[in-house]
């Protein structure tokens, strides 16, 4: 038996191997010199274990009496994760071989934190899902503070694992709870206790699991370390957090709800609303006073957050494919604007200011035209992806009878436009007393130039999104049997 | 040619990315061959669109040369025309190589300048032939990006405010646009326009924290269309946005706007409220009148006291406008014939009087109206043309300004004879502005020393207003040659309409909801 529920976990097993040899390996023999070598074959292997996940997966699959679940949903939330951090990892080297951050323990982290983030999305036990979750945050914890001796890292760092702290503390609350009242951990078992009028100690349960995984998708009012935690890590690890993590947390979210508490609907409905509009708004209006891009960025993904939360919020399977949809199109445009934060230079010097964008678009033309692109698709302006994944969700929300919340989330993305267009205003109308250099590595430019281009051209009929939506459908309907 | 009109709406865009892609340098020679492959791609384009024209069967009522593919989300990209679009489209495939040929002086970033008008024009003929509702909406709203660039890099000293209230402004309107067009597919289960516009939206009375709302869904819905046309339109008192965007804008960018892009405001209330919430526009209608008569009126006096050209055409222009929303929501036929021919001949008209202000912007550096006087000894052949477009403008019998006000009115009248009279005050008002303007930078004596040596107009000056100047006055002698086309698609819309008003009791709903 054991060997068939192995298998089921291949994936998962080969890249623990892979870390563990890696760490091995590089200890014994040249440590950091193996370093750039290691992010290239972490890469790949994230890339090659996406496509075996793509193309040869079928069918749902349980393993370990359910404790993990190898279903549609994990499928399309794992591929994500998988490339999305695959390109990090690619985009991420020059900055990291400048700032002398290129250590053999980058890759290996992000290799267990993306085992952590997997095991997340196909958690169906409560155990498995902390497991899960532990793992991921524990590696992350470690790379937000990988620049030692600045400060602001180890702060971020430090922030980051207080507050993960109490929210896994919060989710463990609940998950007690839950385990107390359902009288088991399996996800199949807790929905079969909690439907029509659930005891009040399940329900309580239900909150606390909430806040923690609020917690983890940085959702208002759960959003604090967020900013702090974005502009203190090195760009690569803040790149990181804006992306994987955030399909991992979000997929879990849907998992959990769906799966586990898919009988009370009307139960949690409210609370997931009630954090969309809060993150749409806060994420929206906080930005505005921002003068440093990687804070915009953190508040533009709270409100991006909120918005992916919105479509979960109508409790549908058209709910959670939009949410899938929306979550694929939102770490494209943050990974082709992060390939730009992070070849930010000024002087040779590494810069996170907005103003240092002033005029780029008259030395730049090409990167400019690329970073408007994104920051229109950010924005929601059509005919960019950014306006589809919103229109998905806008749809799904509206369906649900959620007409409110749909134009809470609007209004709330007109507000939010304010500052993607200062951006655009600043590269292009701005005056060019300090800008930027404008050097880009060639991987870099690669991904801002194709992100930008997958941005751009997506919609146009034909291409019609790349065909993720067959599948996110798919994924759908595997949560909302 | 079944892929006719995909042809008209993209061979700009084509030429735009080939301006991009292979385009290299900034010198003067470079220069002139991006202008003058934009210049190209626009006569080409207009040369198909009149295929387009002769295959177009008046007659015919519905959607002709409609072409349908298969798109994500349950959406077609599915585009065609009936006699209510086509003359946009025409219009804008007929002004855009006035509007490029009128910008061959400019020499900053030219390149990129052709494109951001190239994609605009794409754009402009995509919302006139979409015939998917969200199809509309992505071209609608992507109208917003060129024009934010245009205003934003091409404008004048105030043009970061002007551009920032633009795009906010415009986006604010059209989201809500974007969620009643979500309602409007989750209650009929389609995003196609010509099914919809056979869908019965709910008419039921309910009423919204504690409001009753008569005419139910369908009054939600046209309220939340309307946040989105009265502000592209513009219809005072959301109008506030024009005329700083107007100044700021480079001429060309004026030309587009004031030609072009106000019209779809107007094109979306025939294509989207009319048809679609007959019985919401029946309810509405008396405050539109209104607005728009206080419109009319409110921003020709406000147009009298403009220091700034520019500014003053920009409230003429909401003022005309105000005569195109009040013949929408005559909701007759000579009220609507008269909206669509006004908003025609407002294209050409208000998009000469902007190419006139740029051909002594262009010399003088400046728009205040004080800054001129006695150009007439100077520059006689500009003043004969100034002369002609501001006499349209006022709306003299002859000229294409004329017919539209007067349909306009006309329609009016039977509705509602109030606002009819305080309408047609408007014309005097516009007699009034008009004539100052001319009197005051053409008349009097050339005392200015500046303007001793100003030049008149130039041969390709001269040869960008001949085709506006044949279209001003060959509309206003003959306008069959529009009425012939929008007449029997206008006739099936206001049959429509009125039969769908016919159908509902709005006394009867409310007696029985209580």
């Amino acid at each position: 038996m054991i060997g068939a529920d192995l298998a089921i976990m291949t994936p998962e097993i080969v890249l623990s191997l892979f870390a563990m040899a890696g760490l091995l390996g590089a200890v014994y023999t040249s440590k950091d010199k193996l370093a750039s070598a290691m992010c290239w074959g972490t890469a790949a292997l994230f890339v090659i274990i996406a496509f075996y996940i793509g193309v040869t997966g079928n069918g749902a699959h349980e393993a370990f009496d359910g404790m993990f679940i190898d279903d549609a949903f994990s499928r399309f939330a794992k591929v994500t994760i998988l490339l999305s951090a695959a390109a990090i990892l690619a985009i991420s080297q020059d900055f990291m071989a400048k700032s002398d951050l290129l250590r053999f323990e980058f890759p290996i982290l992000i290799i267990l934190a993306v085992v952590g983030m997997m095991i997340m999305v196909s958690a169906g036990d409560l155990i498995a899902l902390y497991m899960g979750l532990e793992l991921q945050a524990l590696a992350l914890y470690v790379v937000a503070a990988m620049r030692r001796d600045s400060v602001r890292s180890t702060e971020a760092g430090l922030k980051y694992f207080v507050l993960g702290a109490l929210s896994s503390g919060l989710l463990l609350y609940g998950a007690s709870l839950t385990y107390g009242f359902a009288g088991t951990t399996r996800f199949g078992g807790i929905i079969e206790a909690a439907q029509g009028d659930m005891p009040l100690g399940l329900l309580f349960g239900l909150v606390f699991i909430l806040a923690g995984l609020a917690f983890k998708v940085s959702a208002a009012p759960f959003h604090m370390w967020t900013p702090d935690v974005y502009e203190g890590a090195p760009t690569p690890v803040t790149a990181l957090f804006a992306t994987a993590p955030k399909v991992a947390a979000m997929a879990l979210f849907a998992r959990v709800v769906h799966d586990a508490f898919g009988g009370v609907i009307g139960d949690w409905q409210q609370i997931v609303m009630f954090l969309a509009v809060l993150s749409m708004f806060l994420g929206a209006i906080a930005a505005i006073g921002q003068t440093d891009i990687k804070r915009l960025m953190a508040y533009s993904s709270i409100s991006h957050m909120g918005f992916a939360l919105m479509g979960l919020a109508s409790g549908t399977a058209q709910g959670v494919e939009a949410m899938l949809i929306y979550m694929a199109i939102y770490v494209v445009m943050n990974i082709g604007t992060f390939a730009f934060i992070l070849t930010m230079e000024r002087d040779g010097r590494q810069v996170t200011d907005i103003s240092s964008l002033s005029a780029f678009a008259s030395k730049e033309p090409t990167k400019a035209l690329a970073i408007l692109v994104l920051m229109f698709s950010l924005a929601g302006v059509p005919p960019l992806l950014g306006f589809f994944g919103k229109y998905a969700v806008l749809v799904a929300a509206v369906d649900a009878g959620l007409i409110w919340l749909a134009v809470a989330g609007v209004i709330a993305s007109v507000i939010g436009a304010f500052y993607y267009i200062r951006i655009i205003y600043l590269m292009y109308f701005g005056d060019a007393r300090e800008g930027l250099d404008g050097k880009m590595g060639l991987v870099p430019y690669v991904g801002l130039i194709g992100m930008a281009a997958i941005i751009g051209l997506g919609w146009i009929p034909g291409i019609n999104l790349f065909g993720i939506e067959a599948p996110a459908q798919a994924a759908a309907a595997m949560l909302t049997r | 040619m079944e892929n006719l009109i995909s042809i008209v709406t993209f061979v700009p865009l084509l030429a735009a990315v080939m301006l991009a892609v292979i385009q290299r340098g900034d010198d003067e020679a470079a220069q002139l061959n991006a202008k003058r492959l934009a210049l190209w791609a626009t006569v080409i384009t207009f040369i198909a669109s009149i295929f387009l024209l002769v295959q177009f069967d008046a007659a015919n009522t519905g959607f002709q040369l409609v072409e349908e593919r298969e798109w994500m989300f349950g959406l077609t990209y599915k585009v065609g025309v009936d006699g209510i679009s086509i003359l946009f489209v025409m219009l804008t495939t007929f002004l855009m190589p006035i509007t490029i040929a009128s910008c061959w002086g400019v020499k900053h970033r030219v390149k990129e300048y052709m494109i951001a008008l190239l994609i605009l024009e794409t754009l402009m003929i995509g919302v006139f032939v979409s015939l998917d509702m969200v199809l509309f909406y992505v071209f609608f709203e992507a109208g917003l990006i060129p024009m934010f660039l245009i205003i934003g890099i091409w404008g004048g000293a105030n043009r970061i405010y002007a551009s920032f209230k633009f795009f906010l402004y415009t986006f604010l309107g059209s989201v809500l646009m974007l969620v009643a067009m979500v309602m409007m597919y989750v209650d009929a289960g389609t995003t196609d326009i010509p099914t919809l516009l056979n869908h019965q939206f709910g008419t039921e009375t309910f009423s919204v924290l504690g409001f009753t709302v008569v005419g139910g869904l369908q009054t939600m819905l046209f309220l939340a269309f309307f946040a989105s046309f009265a502000v592209k339109m513009p219809m005072w008192p959301v109008h506030t946005w024009l005329p700083d965007a107007h100044v700021q804008a480079p001429t060309a960018g004026s030309v587009v706007l004031a030609a072009i892009l106000l019209k779809m405001g107007g094109y979306g209330f025939l294509r989207f409220s009319l048809p679609m919430f007959p019985v919401a526009s029946d309810i509405m209608a008396p405050l539109i009148l209104w607005l728009s008569v206080i419109a009319i009126v409110y921003t020709s006096l406000v147009a009298m006291v403009q220091e700034d050209m520019k500014k003053l055409i920009a409230y003429s222009s909401v003022a005309h406008m105000g005569f195109v929303t009040m013949g929408i929501f005559a909701a007759n036929q000579n009220g609507i014939d008269g909206a669509i021919f006004q908003m025609i001949s407002h294209g050409f008209i208000s998009g000469a009087l902007f190419l006139c202000v740029g051909v002594i912007y262009d010399r003088m550096k400046t728009r205040d109206i004080d800054a001129y006087g006695g150009l007439v000894v100077r520059m006689p052949a500009y003043a004969l043309i100034f002369m002609l477009f501001t006499m349209a403008n006022v709306g003299l019998p002859g000229t294409s300004g004329f017919v539209g006000e007067f349909l306009t009115l006309i329609g009016v009248f039977q509705v509602n004879t109030w606002v009819g009279v305080f309408a047609t005050t408007g014309v005097i008002l516009s007699a009034c502005y008009a004539l100052w303007l001319f009197r005051r930078v053409m008349f009097g004596d050339l005392i200015k020393e500046s303007l001793r040596s100003i030049t008149d107009m130039t041969r390709r000056e001269r040869a960008i207003f001949a085709p506006l100047v044949v279209m001003t006055l060959l509309l206003g002698v003959y306008p069959s040659l529009v009425t012939d086309i929008i007449g029997p698609s206008v006739t099936a819309l206001v049959e429509n309409y009125e039969q769908a008003v016919a159908a509902f009791e709005p006394h009867a709903a409310v007696a029985a909801s209580q």
